[in-house]
């Protein structure tokens, strides 16, 4: 792997290589010495154009237990503001030698149009791209879907996959890119997904996705769930009217009391509520179905370091002189 | 003379499965006369075949002293993430490092291998045991040595000195982690030798 842009042409082999990595990464974090010796002397720069906490310090503090050298470059305050074009950009960080850059845009596609030009030879890992794509998300996701699906169904921890887990991803589907990694991911690890979405908040061509789609959260959560995903209501991106109101929404799609307790009705008790944050409480998830035991919103934050370890050691040591494994179309069907 | 350089050559079997057993039991019995006895014996094998080498190791010593639980004494020691060849070689997954629940500090660890060659792996695996604690004494144990080292690096316990050229590969087969023709076998071979 030289580039990781996208969960759609990501192998099953390659997922489960970055997911098996991960679990290794997991381990330096119970450690006495939190620390990797293995990018000594590599730089890695977080290309942020977007606001993030998370993503940024997870790539961060991931980048520093490799021993990796950080550079941290935020749009605000930077010479974007001044006009200055991506190429210009990438260039500059070029010159300075990064080895590896972690981009947001707020353009989908962004991080592509890098990794396909000859304007800066670095891996690059998406981070983040306009509505398109967040692949580090997805796998962290499923590494903490995998986790728990492994433990309830006796496998290893590491090496397997998702096969027959069912996942409901409900809210703002039209604007995630949460949500478009995830489907694809985890289609490619065998579990079965469904989308739970207002009509207004999915995209065109959703039913070309390999996932199920259905209006009603209810409905889904009662035909059975191993893993319910709430998706935050992306106000910022939000220019139309998608739904009436914030109530309204909060009552048909959020994971509110009642469904918490529906799910305790219903006897699925090894259900997990996910959450990629930032969490809007109150609105498409109620306070005490993020802070139930259910709630897997804090560990996902926590596996998101190893496997940005996994990603950023798979993408930066090893030999480039070989031919570097694209990802590919072909590699996935 | 014609040249025989391209013409493929039997890999030639140097220790059979007498021959590793019989080395085994030397070395486990050297560990505990060296340690005078199996306190504070920690085996960390490194994988692949340093793991299963260990785990051998310490079923001889819990047969010669009946006081060591075997599976109390054995770790893994990944060293993959502290190795100098990183950007030279195809990337290689990192493996578990598993310590036995009694850690490693104030021990006796004995690092234990297949092959003792350059001397690199083992200086990663000291690197290794830094960042885990910090053992009292820290020993070194191999199935091979066959020489060309690069570090000034030496085992304390060998089950065979092997010299051997640069050109040639040994290769050790355990019975857990390899077969040979479809069967699991233990052997150590000799392939490329003129």
């Amino acid at each position: 792997m030289k580039h990781l842009l996208s969960t759609q042409d990501l192998s099953r082999d390659n997922a489960i290589l970055i997911l098996d990595t991960a679990e290794q990464m997991a381990a330096v974090g119970d450690r006495e010495v939190k620390k990797l010796p293995a990018l000594r002397g590599r730089t890695v720069v977080n290309l942020f154009f977007e606001d993030s906490t998370r993503t940024r310090i997870s790539f961060e503090a991931a980048a520093k237990r490799l021993s990796a050298d950080v550079i941290n470059f935020a749009a605000k305050g930077s010479s974007v503001s001044k006009g200055e074009s991506l190429k210009d950009t990438a260039q500059t960080l070029s010159a300075m030698g990064a080895d590896a850059v972690v981009i947001r845009h707020w353009a989908s596609g962004a991080p592509h149009r890098l990794a396909a030009t000859d304007w800066i030879d670095a891996g690059v890992i998406n981070a983040g791209d306009g509505t398109h794509e967040h692949p580090t998300q997805a796998l962290l996701d499923a590494f903490t879907m995998r986790r728990h699906w492994s433990a309830l169904t006796g496998s290893g921890s590491t090496g397997g996959d998702l096969a027959g887990m069912r996942v409901a991803i409900a809210g703002d589907v039209l604007h995630s890119r949460v949500a478009r990694s995830n489907v694809w991911l985890l289609r490619t690890l065998g579990a079965t997904v469904t989308l739970v979405a207002p009509p207004t908040l999915l995209p065109i061509g959703v039913e070309s996705w390999p996932c199920t789609v259905s209006y009603d959260l209810d409905q889904t959560i009662a035909q059975g769930v191993d893993a319910v995903m709430m998706l935050r209501v992306q106000g910022e991106r939000m220019n139309a009217s998608f739904f009436p109101s914030t109530r309204e929404y909060s009552r048909r799609w959020g994971f509110d009391d009642n469904r918490l307790r529906a799910l305790d009705e219903l006897g699925m008790k090894d259900t997990i509520i996910m959450h990629p944050g930032p969490m809007n409480r109150g609105l498409e998830i109620s306070s005490a179905a993020a802070d139930s035991p259910r709630s897997t919103v804090l560990a996902q934050v926590r596996n998101g370091v190893s496997v940005r370890m996994a990603a950023l050691y798979l993408l930066l040591s090893g030999d480039f002189r070989e031919p570097a494994v694209q990802p590919s179309k072909e590699t996935t069907r | 003379m014609t040249s025989f350089a391209n013409t493929p050559i039997p890999a030639r079997v140097v220790l059979n499965q007498a021959d590793i057993d019989r080395a085994l039991t030397r070395i486990a019995h050297e560990l505990l006369e060296a340690n005078k006895g199996p306190r504070d014996l920690v085996l960390l094998g490194i994988p692949r075949r340093g793991y299963p080498l260990a785990v051998r190791l310490a079923e001889k010593i819990a047969a010669a002293d009946a006081t060591v639980d075997p599976a109390h004494i054995v770790g893994q020691l990944d060293v993959t993430m502290f190795r100098d060849d990183l950007s030279r070689q195809p990337t290689r997954p990192p493996l578990a490092t598993v310590l036995p629940q009694s850690g490693i500090d104030d021990k006796v660890v004995v690092l234990v291998d297949d092959v003792l060659y350059s001397g690199r792996t083992i200086r990663a695996a000291l690197d290794a045991l830094v960042d885990l604690g910090r053992p009292r004494i820290v020993r070194l144990a191999v199935l091979i040595d066959r020489g060309h080292r690069e570090l000034p690096i030496r085992a304390d316990h060998v089950g065979k000195n092997l010299p051997t050229a640069a050109v040639e590969k040994v290769r050790v087969h355990l019975t857990e982690t390899d077969t040979v023709d479809g069967i699991p076998t233990d052997e150590v071979v000799i392939e490329g030798s003129v």
